[in-house]
């Protein structure tokens, strides 16, 4: 047992000296959080407007101010022709732009009636709807407002309430995938690449041919990346917490549990790719073009599964990301107990296990 | 220029000779973008509702069926209890809790006004916020059916209305793959470019073989050149792939130049080898690079604007995208493909990656140490 | 001739340190033309990074270094091209044929092509390796690694070559077909710069200097050190030196 604590603090030893590394390691969850908390958010904001008026009357003006009074649209350029929205389009100055009718009071007075073009950029189909909602959005309130005294009797109002996130913050859908993601990259990355090195530099031979036994070196190449990883985990919650006020609403000893099982699985994952990696370049290559795109996109993280076609859906089922996603925003945000995540939990236990069989079968072929 | 040929000749036959690694730099990348395209949307349909009507009146039964017509709505679960849907929503098997309470009906009738609770998992907040609005529309349109046919409020009171009529350019069905297509495209070409070509000098100094090119009279220049080359040609050839596979399943629109499209990767991919390369000559491990790599890899392409908007992101944010290489291929590619966008459109990208590039790789020559 | 031409490599005081270690402490000797210098040392004594700096691979802390004619400072690439190494890690590509290793050196060192395919047949006419010349270097046994390496370290015809513990881990047959073709080199003209710990191998030197804890302890041809330390043979002498 001595021999094997020696062993695992000489693989702490080799981390640890590489300071580089160490900054990243701890710097990463620290970077990211702060990039998915301001920069990387679904919601739109700026976005440029360009106006065609060709009425250029008090209306048109007024609506003008209304847009971008709104916070969500600044002006891109007042326009005059045709031709001039596929210019700014083409040029990626403007998203949007808004052509007002000629005689644009004069027709709302008189029939009651006038028409607003809202032109957009769709390339980007996600933004554009949602530019072009914020924007209808804004008009309609800007339009309601000019006749206040027709509020209608015999309405129905609706009464949101936002579950679980009451001030509907997007970093609150972040913190959970961010966690999933970069536990497992640093996970399986780190591990599959620390061994494969060993095989690649022909120091593995001489591991085992010591006294320790295979898996106690695996065990040893390891279990400092549980440490690693353990801690990057306790930073992005806690991170959450100080810089975004993301609660735990639920038992921290079950997170922390369910982390311990997450970044197992994700280490016999690494294992599994060493063992069938001669170099660690393939490693490399294995998990990060085979797991960060995935885990980024068919783990629920960014875009909905229940919205993937079916074939993605069962793709997205043997990402273990996925499952962890679940767990995590039931635990922190929603505060469930254990009771509702069994499943996923059990998931993750079968394929941990799946994993660690598997290692050890490629392993002892390997041997032979 | 002939030792730059034999340096040359000697990497493409080490790379091509990697059987394990040709498949991996074509055949992974080719099967994500065919599959992950698909993933990328933010596209809501069969939003999974459960209604809690209380009331049962002929009100709350006219407004439900709003909501099952919809095409944005899933009734997944009808109940009289609303713990009962509460228990659904935590549970994940329902998105929204559509709750109509006793005297919904009477009070409309006598009050002229009545409410609804709308019960919404906020967790993803976009998600949430269109399903409020898809809700507010439904429940906005219930209302004037009621008005004009249960209480016939003539037409004089009417308001008088704004016709919004928005047109979607390029991209007129709301496609959203082609947008992501491209997106992931950009990713893996500078995931491989800038990881292959950082990985194999690494290796060649892990290994110990630049030594005894070091002490030949090679010039630095030469031999970082000879490192740049061949994986220059091999990442614009995975794009020239990547965009014929994109034509041929997805129909990608090619409505600019191809040229135009490939003068800017040339020197897009010499910026993204260059910062590969320049990462390699402040590592010694391939371990070391890797974790170099792979922080500098997610951050630019987190920040790219490969999945949300650059021009949404704060102030600061876009200063740091000035010298994110991704971002200007990122909104480039899409601009020539979707746009038809000509170069006056990309001049400023143009020159920008232009200085970047030169600036790259005479940090990458004068920082190789042929000499420690 | 005059005496500094003679001396292909002249080192006065050279001193590397590494940090507060001092792997080379004020290190003065010389290497005449033609001969072969034999360079050693227990492991850790400084005799590769010695041989770092003279091929200008590693820049000293201080001392007057002078190799080829060229001053390791302001000189080094031009001293790279009169020279030849063959480092102690092993350094053909090992993804790539023996031919090939042959004509990408040679490619290196400016040769022509015509020149480049007569001689790379003569040589491997001469190793005996014609039958295996597109066999890929991992797939061939290690002393063919290393007459190889060392065949393509003075291909170009170096003034100097420098072999860092070239027979390492090579077997004693091997080994003395090796040195044979070390000194077929030296009838060529070409100098021979050796670090080894065989001290066997140093009975084949024409000088031998015995580096201990980053100095130059002894230096002498391997008959005169035999006779100045009392012993029978070059491992007697180390010994000796070693202990003190």
């Amino acid at each position: 047992m001595s021999r094997f604590f020696g062993f695992v603090k000489k693989e702490f030893q080799h981390i640890f000296r590489d300071v580089r590394t160490l900054v990243i390691l701890f710097g990463l969850p620290i970077v990211m959080i702060i990039l998915f908390g301001y920069v990387v958010t679904t919601e739109i904001r700026d976005v440029e407007v360009g106006i065609w008026d060709r009425s250029m009357d008090q209306a048109s003006i007024q609506a003008t101010q209304k847009i971008f009074s709104s916070g969500y649209f600044v002006p891109a350029g007042y326009l005059d022709r045709e031709e001039q929205i596929g210019e700014l389009f083409r040029s990626g100055r403007a998203k949007v732009v808004v052509v007002f009718e000629t005689d644009f009071e004069k027709n709302l007075k008189r029939e009651n009636r006038a028409s607003i073009r809202l032109i957009t950029d769709a390339s980007d189909a996600n933004s554009a709807q949602l530019a072009q909602n914020y924007l209808q959005g804004v008009l309609m309130n800007y339009f309601q407002s000019l006749n206040p005294d027709i509020n209608a009797p015999w309405s129905v109002q609706v009464k949101s309430r936002m579950f679980y996130n009451e001030e509907l913050k997007g970093v609150y859908m972040f913190v959970p995938g961010l966690m999933a993601l970069i536990l497992m990259l640093i996970s399986a990355l780190m591990t599959s690449v620390t061994i494969t090195r060993e095989k690649e530099f022909g120091t593995m031979e001489l591991l085992l041919a010591s006294p320790l036994k295979p898996r106690e070196i695996i065990l040893g190449k390891v279990t400092p990346y549980v440490f690693l990883s353990f801690v990057n985990a306790l930073t992005i919650i806690l991170l959450g917490f100080l810089v975004f006020k993301v609660p735990v609403v639920g038992s921290l000893w079950l997170l922390m549990l369910e982390c311990m099982l997450y970044i197992t699985l994700a280490l016999s994952l690494g294992v599994l790719i060493s063992t069938s990696a001669k170099t660690q370049q393939v490693a490399m290559f294995m998990s990060m073009l085979g797991l960060m795109l995935p885990t980024i996109l068919l783990s629920g993280f960014i875009f909905p599964i229940d919205n993937m076609p079916l074939i993605l859906q069962w793709f997205s089922s043997i990402m273990p990301a996925r499952w962890f996603i679940v767990i995590v925003k039931n635990i922190m945000l929603k505060g469930t107990g254990f009771v509702y995540i069994w499943k996923e939990t059990l998931i993750l236990l079968g394929m941990t296990l799946f994993f660690i069989l598997a290692a050890v079968k490629r392993f002892n072929v390997r041997l032979k | 220029m002939r030792i730059l040929l034999t340096l040359l000749v000697k990497e493409f036959k080490q790379i091509f000779r990697n059987k394990v690694m040709i498949p991996i730099i074509f055949v992974v990348p080719v099967v994500q973008m065919i599959l992950l395209t698909y993933a990328a949307s933010l596209e809501m349909k069969g939003i999974k509702m459960v209604v809690v009507d209380q009331d049962l009146s002929q009100a709350s039964r006219l407004l439900v069926s709003g909501f099952s017509a919809s095409p944005f709505f899933e009734i997944v679960h009808s109940t009289t209890s609303y713990p009962e849907a509460e228990s659904r929503l935590t549970g994940d098997r329902a998105d929204v809790i559509l709750h109509i309470e006793h005297q919904f009906e009477k009070r409309l009738y006598a009050e002229q006004e009545t409410d609804l609770q709308l019960v919404v998992n906020a967790i993803n907040t976009t998600e949430a916020g269109l399903i409020n609005a898809y809700c507010t529309q439904i429940v906005g349109e219930f209302n004037t059916q009621i008005r004009s046919e249960w209480f016939s409020l003539d037409a004089s009171l009417r308001m008088s209305s704004l016709d919004l009529k928005p047109s979607f350019w390029y991209n007129p069905l709301l496609d959203y793959k082609i947008y992501m297509f491209s997106g992931i495209l950009v990713i893996l070409v500078t995931l491989i470019g800038m990881l292959l070509t950082a990985l194999n000098l690494v290796r060649e100094k892990e290994m110990g073989t630049t030594e005894q090119i070091n002490v030949t009279p090679i010039r630095k220049y030469q031999f970082i050149m000879a490192k740049l080359i061949p994986f220059w040609v091999i990442a614009l050839f995975e794009l020239a792939f990547g965009l014929l596979v994109g034509r041929l399943l997805y129909d990608l629109p090619m409505v600019g130049s191809l040229g135009l499209l490939f003068l800017f990767a040339c020197v897009y991919i010499v910026v993204v080898l260059g910062i590969g390369l320049f990462l390699s000559t402040i590592s010694n491990t391939q371990q070391q690079l890797m974790f170099v790599a792979f922080f500098f890899m997610i951050t630019f392409i987190l920040m790219s604007g490969v999945f949300t908007p650059t021009d949404s992101m704060p102030q600061w944010a876009q200063k740091i995208n000035l010298l994110n290489p991704a971002a200007y291929f990122m909104r480039v590619i899409r601009m020539i493909l979707l746009k038809g966008s000509e170069f006056r459109d990309i001049s400023r990208e143009f020159f920008s990656l232009l200085v970047y590039a030169v600036l790259i790789l005479i940090l990458a020559v004068t920082n190789y140490r042929k000499t420690t | 001739m005059t005496g500094t031409l003679e001396h292909i490599i002249e080192v006065r005081d050279m001193v590397k340190k590494f940090g507060s270690f001092v792997a080379n402490d004020r290190l003065t000797f010389h290497v005449e033309k033609g001969e072969i210098f034999g360079f050693l040392g227990a492991n850790g004594a400084g005799k590769t990074t010695a041989m770092r700096i003279l091929c200008g691979l590693s820049y000293p802390s201080s001392g007057e270094i002078m190799v080829a004619g060229h001053n390791v400072y302001h000189e080094r690439e031009k001293i790279k091209r009169k020279i030849g190494y063959m480092s102690q890690k092993f350094s053909l590509y090992d993804d790539l044929t023996v031919s090939e290793n042959i004509r990408l050196y040679a490619g290196i060192y400016g040769l022509g092509r015509k020149e480049i395919n007569t001689r790379e047949a003569q040589l491997l006419e001469r190793l005996g390796l014609t039958h295996i010349k597109n066999r890929l270097i991992r797939e061939i046994p290690l002393g063919w690694k290393q007459k190889l390496a060392f065949s393509v370290a003075i291909f170009h015809k170096p003034a100097i070559v420098f072999l860092d513990e070239p027979t390492g881990g090579v077997d004693p047959i091997t080994r003395r077909q090796f040195w044979e073709m070390i000194h077929d080199a030296t009838l060529e003209g070409i100098t021979v710069f050796v670090t080894t710990h065989y001290m066997d191998e140093a009975e084949y030197c024409d000088r031998v200097s015995i580096m201990v804890e980053g100095r130059i302890e002894a230096l002498d041809t391997p008959a005169g050190l035999k006779q100045s330390y009392e012993s029978r043979n070059m491992n007697e002498v180390f010994l000796k030196l070693a202990r003190t």
